[in-house]
């Protein structure tokens, strides 16, 4: 069994939802990236999403678009993301699942078969790329098999019922439903929404569907929780790392011990909801 | 080497591959959007109706056919190559943009589409697509990197006054790329309503196809108007290539046939030796960004490098996925002119025929300069001559040192 699937089986056996928080590798530097990554499990994050830093985000909103920025700045490299997991797997947990999330070329460029190959090797279970939909997926997901990485496809509001079939024949892991048109952390989707969109792709898939855009308070990863087997934060919580640099973008002393405090904050949220 | 396939024209494949490049490398959010776009355009392709109505507008908005001019002075200066240029400039709104414009607002149109957007380099896309749009009472927003804002400030006065929003872009360079980056964002947003206009042979499937339709009118016409001139083909193609939609509009009625050399030029900046330059296929490798598979200006990893170019339309790290197939082929040779050479032209075609070209255009003419002087009087060469230069005079005349 595979780490994500270990980890919503525990889930369902906790009758709640888990809380995915998505970090820009290596924001705001190297070292206080991997200290935010290190705390994330105590915080309460069930599952991590890992950005790995793109010079152009074409579907990031500013918040993330800023920190790929900031890590870039920082010289992260896809060789510095692959080690702060590896890094991770000693130090912190061998259980709590780590996404890639990001943009094809930087797995292009490696290759297929490498990127899969040393993900896999440094303690990576999922991929979520975003401009890579099931039509062109063809090149990654043999390689990605082989080496026990599942690809989590995204799924939108205008994925109608006629396309899920073919989207969800790709999926593994879960399935991320992008709750609204738009780019990260810009609109929120109404809870209602929300409810009727899962429950159409639960009738289409028996995978986990996990929930994210626009969620940034405790109360909206409660809403969420009520309907999905997850919800991802992600915007809110790199907005965490912007207000905690000076004017001068050095870090504030307290920019660690802040967002992880967040995290928590999400995390209660999300377990405040009892499932059934 | 690949063989050598019977036709160059049949591409691209129903997945909108050219052999590896091209493809939809888009954010599931527009996938169904795509997909419906292409059926849509299936549809109008094969509708009569359709096609007159952008004959109609062609010829009596835009001013269609273009000359096929003889630069006959041009041609005795250079002492080789008899010189033709495509006179695409002469177009309403002044560039070959307004081909591809016509064709894709009228499909909005068809879809029942109520906003379109569009991203633009040197502005003359964005000018063509508020044109339409103002023609058409579609509300219109026109994506533009803040440096080019600056550098070609009388397209964004003609924006504003055809009604049209234009939203710098202050992202990277805050050139092309990143109007680009912002144009998909804010359809992503609002797809279900919007239509995106693309200003080249670029972007997922189909944008490349059909761009490409849209501007084949200009290789149709010179082939007739050739025929009509000279009686026969001509000899060599030239065109300037920033996405690659003027160039590809000329050369893929020609593309089989074999006696027809086909030079693309592309932009070389401050040298390609410097780095600092916009040339996709000479100094890049293939990646996938905006949509598609092609050859891209980037570092090891695959981050995006900024491209360079005087020319704002030039100034792009990418290429359409088809010319990028068409190099790996072989039939198109690709070059490069850089910035001082461009200029240098710019000057020649002023002075010489009184025609002042778009910086991108003269691009192409650079190259014209070095190459004809090498080719027998009777090449018949035929360069696009794709746009007129009124948006560069006050960038070129502050350059020159010139009072503009
Ligand atoms: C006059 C002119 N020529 C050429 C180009 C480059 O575009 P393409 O390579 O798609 O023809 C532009 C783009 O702005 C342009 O304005």
């Amino acid at each position: 069994m595979s780490r994500i699937e270990k980890r919503f089986a525990q889930l369902k056996a906790d009758k709640r939802a888990g809380l995915v928080a998505y970090i820009s590798a290596g924001d705001p530097d190297a070292p206080l990236g991997y200290q935010i990554l290190k705390g994330l499990p105590a915080a309460g994050a069930d599952l991590i999403e890992l950005g790995m830093p793109f010079t152009d985000p074409m579907a990031d909103g500013p918040s993330v678009q800023l920190a790929g920025q900031r890590a870039l700045k920082a010289g992260i490299t896809v060789d510095a993301t692959f080690d702060m997991v590896r890094r991770f797997r000693k130090e912190v947990d061998n259980d709590t699942p780590i996404l890639l999330m990001g943009y094809y070329n930087l797995v292009y460029q490696r290759g297929a078969e490498r990127f899969c190959k040393e993900a896999a090797e440094a303690g990576v279970d999922g991929f979520i790329l975003v401009d890579l939909p099931p039509e062109e997926a063809g090149a990654l997901k043999p390689h990605a098999e082989a080496n026990g990485i599942d690809t989590v496809l995204l799924t939108a509001p205008t994925t109608d019922d006629k396309r899920l079939p073919a989207v969800l024949k790709y999926a593994a892991g879960f399935v991320y439903f992008v709750s609204v048109l738009g780019t990260t952390g810009t609109k929120s989707a109404t809870e209602e929404a929300v409810r009727t969109h899962v429950s159409r792709i639960k009738s289409h898939t028996k995978l986990p569907v996990a929930v994210g855009f626009g969620i940034k308070t405790p109360e909206q990863a409660a809403a969420v929780a009520r309907h999905a087997d997850a919800a991802v934060v992600g915007s809110a919580i790199v907005d965490q790392v912007k207000a905690a640099l000076d004017g001068n973008g050095k870090p504030k002393p307290d920019l660690v011990a802040g967002l992880l405090a967040f995290v928590k904050s999400l995390a209660e949220g999300v377990r405040s909801v009892k499932k059934a | 080497m690949p063989d050598t396939p019977n036709t160059y024209r049949r591409g691209p494949d129903e997945r909108g591959h050219f052999g590896i490049f091209g493809g939809r490398y888009v954010a599931e959010t527009l996938m169904p959007l795509i997909l419906d776009l292409e059926k849509a355009y299936n549809e109008a392709k094969a509708d009569p109706a359709f096609q007159n109505e952008l004959k109609y507008l062609a010829k009596h908005y835009a001013g269609r056919p273009s000359p096929l001019y003889h630069a006959s002075r041009l041609t005795k200066h250079l002492g080789g190559a008899k010189v033709y240029f495509k006179r695409e400039e002469l177009n309403h709104t002044g560039s070959h943009k307004i081909n591809n414009v016509l064709g894709q607002v009228l499909l909005a149109k068809r879809m029942g589409k109520t906003r379109v957007i569009a991203e633009t380099g040197a502005g003359q896309h964005g000018v063509a697509t508020a044109t339409a749009c103002a023609l058409f009472d579609i509300p219109c927003v026109v994506f533009m990197g803040a440096t080019d804002v600056d550098r070609q400030a009388p397209n964004v006065a003609r924006m504003h006054m055809l009604g049209a929003e234009v939203r710098p872009v202050k992202a990277g360079a805050a050139t092309l790329k990143d109007a680009m980056n912002e144009a998909l964002r804010d359809w992503v947003a609002t797809c279900e309503t919007t239509f995106y206009c693309i200003g080249t042979v670029a972007g997922p499937h189909p944008y490349p196809e059909m761009v490409r339709d849209f501007q084949c009118v200009i290789g149709d016409e010179t082939r007739a108007q050739m025929h009509e001139a000279e009686g026969r083909l001509p000899d060599t193609l030239v065109a300037c290539i920033g996405g690659g939609s003027n160039a590809m509009g000329l050369f893929h009625p020609f593309l089989d046939d074999p006696g027809v050399r086909i030079v693309g030029v592309e932009a070389a900046g401050h040298g390609l030796e410097t780095g600092q330059h916009a040339a996709s296929l000479t100094g890049g490798r293939p990646g996938v960004l905006h949509g598609n598979l092609t050859y891209l200006l980037q570092d090891d990893e695959g981050q995006i490098t900024e491209a360079h170019s005087i020319s704002a339309g030039l100034d792009y790290p990418g290429i359409g996925p088809e010319h990028s197939w068409l190099k790996e082929q072989g039939r198109v040779e690709y070059v490069s002119a850089t910035d001082d050479e461009a200029l240098a032209a710019f000057q020649v075609l002023c002075k010489l025929e009184g025609i002042i070209p778009a910086l991108e255009s003269a691009h192409a003419l650079a190259h014209v300069l070095k190459l004809a002087p090498t080719l027998p009087k009777d090449n018949l060469l035929v360069m696009n001559l794709s746009g007129r230069g009124d948006k560069d005079v006050p960038q070129v005349a502050a350059r020159l040192g010139m009072k503009a």
